[in-house]
This record gives C-alpha cells, sequence and structure tokens, in this order.
C-alpha cells in the first residue's frame, strides 16, 4: 500500500496535540490513581531509554562512534550539563572518533 | 491584553530564548532523521511546527521511513509522547480552576519538556502569557531548525550528518540522566531499558517484529513493571527545568 507522507504529520499532529489538550481541557482535580500516575511517571525514562540503545550505535558510521557518544553523553548529563551542551558534544565525540583508524 | 499579560509575555519571551536556541542546534538533527525518512524541508517544517516533539517525531519519522500503518504511527506516537499526557495534567493543576477554554486548548499547543518545565517553575497560578511567550519564541527555533537540518543534510558529507544524527540521542541522555542520577528506581529503568532493546534487537526470534512495536512493548512493559514494582507519588514537575541553559 502506497503511503501519503502528508497523511502520516496529520496522523502524528492529531495524536500530539489530542495527548496534550485532554488533560488540559478535561482534568480540573488531581490524579488520584497511583498505579497510573506511576506509569506515566516511568513511561519517559523507559521509552527514551529504550530508543537510544542500541539505535545511537546504528545511527553513526561505525558502532564503537555510537557507543563513545552514549558513555560520553551519559557522563555529561551525570554532570548536569544542559541539554544543549550533551547534544552538542555527543556529536563532537562520534565525529572525532569517525575519524580515527579503528 | 492588559499590563500584566504583557508583562508576562515578555517574561515568557525572555525565558524561551534560551530554549530556542537548544531547539534549533537539536532540530537541526531531527531534520537530518526527516530526510532519511524521505521528507522534504517543507514536510520537516510543517511536521515540527505541528508536532513540537523530539522524540515523538522522531518515532514518527522512524516509521515513516519503514512503511508503517498510519494506526502504528498513531499509536507510537501516542506512547512515545505520553509523558506529555502528565505534564498536562501537573499544567492542569497550575491552571486558575477558571482559565477559559480557549487558553486551555492555546496552551496544550506546546507542551513538551522545556515549555512545560518553565511554565510549572512560575510561581503561583500560570498566567498563559507567559506560556505563549516563550511558545513564539521556541517554536521558530524548533520548526527552522528542522527544515535546515533537512536542506543542509542534504549538501553535509556523509560523516558529518551520521555524527549530527548523534545530537538527538545526546539530547534523550540530558532529559533521562539527570533524574536517574537523583532516583534509583528510574536509574533502574533506564539500566534495563538499555539492556532490554539490546536484546531484543539481537534475538533472531523477534527478528520480524517492526522497529515501532519493539518499542511500544517494551516501554509499556518496562513502565508497568516499575510502576506496580515502585509506585510513586512522586510529579514530574522538574524535568524541563534545566536542560536548555544555554550558557
Amino acid at each position: 500500500m502506497e503511503h501519503n507522507i502528508w497523511i502520516y504529520l496529520l496522523v502524528m499532529a492529531a495524536v500530539s496535540y489530542l495527548i496534550r489538550m485532554a488533560p488540559l481541557v478535561l482534568i480540573r482535580r488531581e490524579i488520584t490513581n497511583r498505579l497510573l500516575r506511576s506509569f506515566l511517571f516511568y513511561v519517559p525514562y523507559a521509552t527514551l531509554a529504550v530508543m537510544t540503545f542500541p539505535a545511537i550505535m546504528e545511527a553513526t558510521q561505525t558502532p564503537a562512534a555510537g557507543l563513545c557518544a552514549l558513555i560520553v553523553g551519559i557522563v555529561l548529563a551525570w554532570k548536569g550539563r544542559s541539554l544543549f551542551q550533551v547534544a552538542v558534544l555527543c556529536c563532537a565525540v562520534a565525529f572525532v572518533v569517525e575519524l580515527l583508524p579503528i | 491584553m492588559t499590563t500584566e499579560n504583557k508583562t508576562c509575555f515578555r517574561h515568557g519571551m525572555r525565558d524561551g530564548s534560551p530554549i530556542a536556541l537548544g531547539y534549533f542546534a537539536v532540530a537541526f538533527t531531527l531534520g537530518i532523521a526527516a530526510r532519511n525518512a524521505g521528507l522534504s524541508a517543507l514536510q520537516g517544517f510543517v511536521a515540527s511546527v505541528l508536532n513540537n516533539a523530539s522524540a515523538g517525531e522522531y518515532a514518527g519519522f522512524a516509521l515513516i521511513a519503514a512503511g508503517s500503518t498510519y494506526l502504528e504511527t498513531a499509536i507510537m506516537t501516542l506512547v512515545v509522547n505520553a509523558r506529555y499526557l502528565l505534564m498536562s495534567c501537573a499544567l492542569s493543576q497550575k491552571l486558575k480552576p477558571d482559565t477559559p477554554l480557549h487558553h486551555r486548548m492555546a496552551i496544550a499547543y506546546d507542551v513538551t519538556d522545556e515549555i512545560f518545565g518553565i511554565c510549572v517553575a512560575q510561581p503561583g497560578y500560570l498566567n498563559p502569557w507567559y506560556a505563549y511567550g516563550a511558545i513564539v519564541v521556541a517554536i521558530p527555533g524548533w520548526a527552522l531548525g528542522t527544515y535546515m537540518g533537512v536542506i543542509m543534510g542534504n549538501v553535509l558529507p556523509l560523516r558529518v550528518v551520521s555524527a549530527l544524527s548523534v545530537g538527538l540521542y545526546g539530547m534523550f541522555l540530558a532529559i533521562i540522566i539527570p533524574p536517574a542520577r537523583k532516583n534509583r528506581v528510574i536509574a533502574g529503568v533506564v539500566a534495563v531499558g538499555f539492556s532490554a532493546s539490546f536484546l531484543v534487537n539481537r534475538l533472531p526470534q523477534l527478528s520480524g517484529l517492526s522497529t515501532g512495536i519493539k518499542t511500544i512493548a517494551l516501554t509499556v512493559a518496562l513502565a508497568l513493571l516499575a510502576a506496580i514494582l515502585f509506585p510513586t507519588d512522586t510529579v514530574n514537575t522538574n524535568s524541563g527545568e534545566k536542560k536548555d541553559e544555554v550558557s
């Protein structure tokens, strides 16, 4: 089946907006269900971790470059560097490691 | 606009400026992902104007590249952006109960880690105009960054492109690692997430599953397991507060 990119974008936009809009419009009281609260609390960490590794090693020309960027990124983020700094320095590490004859 | 609203709008623009700079750089790498998925610069721009979600857009582009179904894309967007559900819930508590519907619907347009972070950090109830001030400077940075990423990605050498692609993962790390340092359960979720994702990608029995399905299944399983074993009362209100200080 042939897919249209604009339809993909509309689907993504509609879902993204509804997720953000529904709670703001519908909920005027605090969520009390502890399991649901906890589940939603852990979702970003679970999903971003799953999406980062091993994908970061497949994004670069060599897996070593991605792995080095991952390690450096973890260390920098651990030290509390800003999102901007971590992102840029990860790029720099990947670039330098790819230049090395490994 | 009242004087108070004007002041809040200006403050929002001030706090949104460093976010815009960070967004531009990160969105550039997102644009490269968009280009790899076959999107034009205009499509990348529109995707970013309409979605305002790094991980969500990235996941969407990956599914577009894989030729997944629209339903799969919708489910994936829902799961990857699920955190905005909680953020919007928290943000609903920051709005005056009598805040009109149109303000609620307008703020919902750009609930991101960063905008959410600076909004909940406001003392007392949130004036919607503060959010609007931040949004009008942050969105152009995000959308233009994506646009430039698609265009420049076409002329940059492969090695530079692949190095820049890593920036998005760096951003994800900047989001998940600082909370992991403070919270052992989050650290565990991240560690198990890395390992499980690695294993699932290596197991030949699971090679028939799409990346999207794998990510959805792992995310739901992990978050549910963590929620059952370690229920928490913590509200995720500080995830975006100090990530985008461009110094």
